[in-house]
């Protein structure tokens, strides 16, 4: 188990020599990685880079893993499947741990934010793949996290539920301003949403590229077009080159 | 013309593809014509009453049994030896089940054992019960639990162990401490697999008070069709069939009731 380590005020995660080996394959070897309170994240990386399993780590869900590793107590993840337990309503799915008072009404401003406000009474097996990542972030945000872990939330959707996707995560994050990891091999996405990108080669950050950008974004924006050929060089993507 | 006409087309219609109702009627058609059938062959001579008395004969005898309260109190003999064996291998299975499946050193140390006394036919341990415990109601009881134990055990074990892993993390994620897990996502993702033991192990369960009921007894619906076969009342004994007939019947509707209920989110498309 990594050691959970308390963090300072302008670092929100911490991760310091970060060590996961399966058998013989070292996937992660020493991986330093911080996020500022607000900050997105994205963490890019070929298949099979290792990006899901620091993720996992971050998460706590990785026993085996060493290193120092410092995540505040008010996190959330969603996966890239929805997860949602099949037995449950929308609404008690959403609700699932969360504890205090008025957990009915936060329950549904969330599914408000996430435009499933009517769809509280459903089963997960009525939804759609769209709506029922929509309710996974819904889950998400009634523990109102300061840090969102995402592993390839918008992975498993249809390109125009994802574009869709995209621009609720924008604006849930400038309503909310939580810091966030976005695990994802789309360079598109991660230029998107995130302000700084990371690249994750050979189990180490190989590569850190702020992204300063005025919000919202959109794909033809003008300085999109040399971040991304630089990441797209970094992943080993070769270049057309006109 | 026309009102000649619409009828005929409305009954070609239906018997292309007759609704749930009227299948539900249609499927009812062959074993009224089974038992009209068997009571004509009895009453033309067919059939002597000394090897198959007529249905009516039966129900005769049920309805007299039933006046004096003979059938009511064997019925109520055998229903407490079933629920009691019931109670006690159900609990066992449901216990060792959860461990072996929630535990890898459960898995280890029960499961094993387990596997092999599944290969002894349980109903063939009767000689070896009566010099155990005897030829009384323990012996019944204790092989109703038998019956009742193994496919309720393995359904509980395949259950938990059938549970998608990545729902338990998501629920880790969400805060969720081991008792909460089990609550939220164990049990309900076990269910299923839970009410199918259930129904498996209640067939077990008549099976084995059939069986048990045949040595030795006093009381019970057993009881009273080996009475019957030393008189020859052979409508008694077919009376007999009947009700145990009936209870797999019954037993089997009322669980497959409360499992609609319970599982309501799997019809979840059809519900709305």
């Amino acid at each position: 188990m990594a050691a959970r380590i308390a963090g300072d005020v302008s670092t929100l995660v911490r991760a310091a020599g970060v060590r996961r080996a399966f058998g013989a394959t070292t996937v992660l070897d020493g991986v330093d990685l911080a996020i500022g309170p607000g900050e997105v994240v994205a963490l890019l990386g070929g298949s099979g880079s290792g990006k899901s399993t620091l993720l996992r780590i971050l998460a706590g869900l990785d026993p085996e893993a060493t290193g120092t590793v410092s995540v505040p107590r008010e996190h959330a993840v969603v996966f890239q499947e929805h997860r949602l337990m099949p037995w449950k309503r929308v609404t008690d799915n959403v609700g699932l741990g969360v504890s205090g008072g008025n957990v009915r009404a936060r329950i549904a401003a969330a599914l408000t934010e996430v435009g499933l406000a009517d769809r509280a009474r459903s089963w997960p097996a009525e939804l759609s793949g769209g709506q029922a990542q929509r309710v996974a972030f819904a889950r998400a945000l009634v523990r109102e996290p300061r840090v969102l872990l995402l592993d390839e939330p918008f992975g498993a959707l249809d390109a125009l539920t994802r574009l869709k996707m995209q621009d609720l995560f924008g604006r849930l994050r400038a309503r909310h301003g939580f810091a966030a990891l976005l695990v994802t091999h789309d360079v598109d996405e991660a230029l998107l949403l995130a302000d700084r990108a990371l690249v994750l080669d050979g189990g180490r950050i190989a590569e850190e590229l702020p992204v300063r950008l005025e919000h919202p974004r959109a794909p033809d924006d003008p300085g999109f077009g040399p971040l991304r050929r630089q990441l797209l060089d970094r992943l080993g993507v070769p270049q057309r080159h006109p | 013309m026309t009102a000649v006409a619409a009828p005929v087309e409305v009954e070609a219609a239906a018997a292309v593809a007759p609704g749930p109702r009227r299948r539900r009627w249609r499927r009812l058609v062959s074993p009224v014509a089974i038992l009209l059938l068997w009571q004509a062959l009895s009453m033309i001579g067919v059939l002597s009453p000394d090897k198959l008395p007529a249905p009516s004969t039966v129900f005769q005898t049920g309805w007299r049994l039933a006046a004096d309260g003979t059938l009511g109190a064997n019925l109520l003999d055998s229903l407490t030896r079933a629920a009691v064996g019931l109670l006690i291998g159900g609990v066992l299975a449901l216990a060792l089940g959860a461990a072996a499946g929630l535990l890898r050193v459960g898995d280890d140390i029960i499961d094993p054992p387990v596997q092999m006394a599944r290969m002894l036919p349980h109903l063939a341990l009767v000689p070896l019960l009566i010099i155990w415990v005897g030829i009384g109601e323990s012996m019944k009881i204790t092989l109703v639990a038998l019956g009742v134990f193994f496919p309720l055990y393995f359904n509980t074990y395949a259950g938990i162990r059938d549970i998608d892993e990545r729902l338990v993390e998501a629920a880790r994620t969400c805060g969720l401490g081991t008792w909460a897990r089990l609550r939220h996502v164990i049990l309900p993702g076990a269910l299923p697999s839970l009410f199918l033991g259930l129904r498996l192990a209640i067939g077990a369960a008549w099976l084995s008070l059939v069986v048990g009921e045949q040595t030795n007894t006093q009381n019970g619906i057993g009881f009273l069709m080996m009475e019957a076969r030393e008189f020859s009342q052979t409508d008694v004994v077919v009376l007999g069939l009947f009700v145990y007939a009936g209870l797999g019947l019954l037993s089997d509707l009322l669980l497959r009731m409360l499992e609609r209920k319970a599982l309501a989110w799997r019809r979840g498309l059809q519900a709305t």
